[in-house]
């Protein structure tokens, strides 16, 4: 059995100090006590799940959070793993010289992790852990963060996402973002959460609706559109600064921003030139330039990720569609043929199809995927009202939004259909979800060692 | 020279709802019906003409008194009984030049926010293209559009549908 040494990841000072300052303002940003939003419930399981051992961490009794309850919880909800009972196991192995590996073959766990928290002198914590390849007995993964207590949960999703990748080839998602509206009454607030509904903070308030928010690439920033105004208008609001502005209000209708991958330019839908027709701009508002003359209804542009593509929807040919064209403009190709109601197409992350809301034969409105290349289309749900579908960056989850029971709520399905989820707040209506991006590595650093 | 210009961009508009109108009609079937309330009343005299005992927009005998018209779904066609109703509307901005109007263009909650959103500018501006070529000022009339976001009627049943597929006037100070 070979050990690997704990990976370590040094920061350098500078970045260290623009991190500081990034963690405190989103720490003054955070409105409320640490608490789930969201309430999320399982409705399906993966045909195959990877039986998993989440071993308590040592010494993570009297933290603020368990670190050990935020990953199993993780992994369970993904659908793809199932949580292997560690109880009557007596030492419970912390390194990974004390694994019995004969104890967790019983148990038929696959896999293993493993750890500790330490306080340190400044008065940070040092977590470790350790994924071990029980039929192999040998080490996957591991890590160690240097971090304050309050970023505990985050480092959590963190340990989560490296689980998930290592054992199922793709990336996770659990410490990730999404982004939603929460109606209570008569009053919007435009809201960002963990990937698991906690911690939210409030980005802004208003008495009138707020639909489309729409994340930059780099996580800093979202835009969205407000009727604060008495009609639809584009803001663009920092989540670093807190600081917004308005990117267009020109006459009529302005909506359905969305950034480019470089983040260089977005897509907005303006109807001052007529009727709804799909526009570039940059983020300060200039440099604004035209890209459909349908004299048609064209919105809910929407980029592929190597930024060649926009996918929008269209009524040009009578009924909405779905099309696609060059991202500069130009030549368009309608994409949906079935059904007279094909609605608020989103690219995969890997660009090889994409989402949308379909209506169908029955009515109902339903999340759809399509095959680019092949056209296939597989209907993933069977509610009445869907509407808002938005990929996660690792490409394995599609969030929307639905309505039940008279309520506005969130609900996921995995991209096979498979796994599905509900989100709901304890009161009020959520609806318009956006998944964020992937952060860069660097961004990731706080959690990390020095 | 300007009333030329004028009149070939009338022209152009005429053939633009034309072609649009045609377009629509000859691709697919009605689905829903549209409510039966507040319709107006074909027969009832033109504005102007009216003895006006009170202010004819907010006199119940007088067509100006009604504001919203009904739309099929996923459709921004006026539909022939609400001609006499954006008539007057548009004689009544004919006849007051200083009058402005808001048309606030509204939508069902089926489908998508944005289509929505875009559908309900399109109303707006439909009814707004009809009224100019009826002799109203472009800029006596502005459009918004509040989509899905603003029903009348919250139920999710046709009934409900039918009431928030919808243009409405709203007159300046009102």
């Amino acid at each position: 059995m070979t050990f690997e040494t704990i990976k370590r990841i040094r920061a350098s000072a500078a970045w260290r100090g623009a991190l500081t300052k990034i963690i405190f303002l989103l720490l003054f940003l955070y409105a409320g006590p640490l608490q789930a939003a969201l309430t999320i419930e399982i409705i399906g399981g993966g045909a195959t799940q990877i039986p998993i051992a989440v071993v308590p961490f040592a010494a993570e009794q009297g933290l603020p959070q368990s670190i050990t309850q935020v990953v199993g919880a993780d992994l369970a909800r993904s659908g793809l793993f199932k949580l292997v009972d560690t109880g009557g196991i007596n030492p419970l192995p912390v390194e990974p010289s004390e694994i019995r590996y004969a104890d967790w073959k019983a148990r038929n766990a696959d896999a293993l992790v493993i750890g500790t928290v330490r306080p340190l002198a400044d008065g940070r914590l040092e977590v470790r852990f350790r994924l071990m390849d029980v039929v192999k007995q040998a080490q996957l993964a591991g890590f160690s963060y240097n971090i304050v207590p309050a970023q505990l949960r985050l480092t959590a999703h963190k340990i989560a996402d490296v689980v998930y990748e290592k054992l199922t080839g793709y990336p996770g998602v659990f410490s990730t973002k999404i982004c939603y509206v929460v109606k209570q009454g008569s009053k919007y607030e435009l809201q960002i959460a963990d990937a698991d509904g906690y911690g939210s903070q409030t980005v802004v308030t208003s008495n009138e609706s707020i639909i489309s928010p729409s994340w930059s690439p780099d996580g800093t920033k979202l835009a969205y559109v407000s009727f604060e105004r008495k009609r639809a208008v584009i803001y663009l609001q920092s989540l670093l600064t807190g600081q917004r502005t308005l990117l267009a209000s020109f006459p009529g209708s302005n909506s359905a921003p969305v950034w480019a991958p470089d983040g260089k330019r977005l897509a907005v839908v303006l109807s001052k030139d007529g009727i709804s027709q799909i526009y570039l701009v940059n983020p300060d508002g200039s440099n604004l330039q035209r890209i459909t003359y349908s004299g048609a209804i064209d919105t809910e542009p929407n980029f592929s990720s190597d930024g060649k593509w926009i996918i929008f929807t269209s009524d040009r040919g009578g009924t909405p569609q779905i099309y696609r064209m060059p991202a500069s403009g130009g030549e368009s190709e309608r994409l949906t043929f079935e059904g007279t109601y094909n609605v608020s197409p989103r690219f995969s992350p890997d660009g090889k199809s994409f989402a949308f809301i379909q209506r169908g034969v029955g009515g109902g409105f339903n999340v759809a995927v399509e095959d680019v290349a092949t056209r296939q289309v597989q209907v993933l749900t069977n509610s009445l009202l869907d509407e808002s579908p938005t990929f996660a960056p690792n490409g394995k989850i599609i969030l929307y939004a639905t309505i039940e029971n008279n309520r506005g709520i969130l609900a996921a399905v995995s991209s096979d259909g498979k796994v599905k989820q509900r989100l709901t707040v304890q009161s009020g209506d959520i609806r318009e979800p956006t998944w964020g991006p992937f952060l860069k590595a660097q961004q990731q650093l706080p959690i990390l060692n020095q | 020279m300007k009333k030329i210009m004028l009149s070939i961009l009338l022209a152009g508009l005429l053939a633009a709802c034309a072609s649009k109108e045609a377009k629509q009609e000859s691709k697919a079937t009605i689905e829903e019906s549209t409510p039966t309330q507040s319709q107006p009343q074909p027969s009832t005299a033109p504005a102007q003409q009216q003895s006006v005992a009170m202010d004819p927009l907010h006199d119940p005998k007088n067509i100006l008194s009604q504001r919203s018209i009904y739309y099929d779904f996923d459709k921004s066609i006026i539909k022939d009984e609400y001609r006499p109703l954006v008539q007057a509307h548009a004689h009544y901005l004919a006849g007051n030049r200083s009058a402005r109007m808001t048309i606030q263009g509204n939508c069902d909650e089926r489908g998508s926010r944005e289509y929505n959103l875009a559908l309900g500018q399109h109303r707006a501006d439909a009814e707004k293209n009809a009224m100019t070529l009826l002799g109203a000022s472009k800029s006596q009339i502005e459009t918004v559009s509040f989509g899905k976001e603003k029903p009348r009627c919250t139920e999710h049943n046709e009934s409900c549908w039918s009431q928030n597929r919808r243009g409405d006037i709203v007159y300046q100070g009102e």
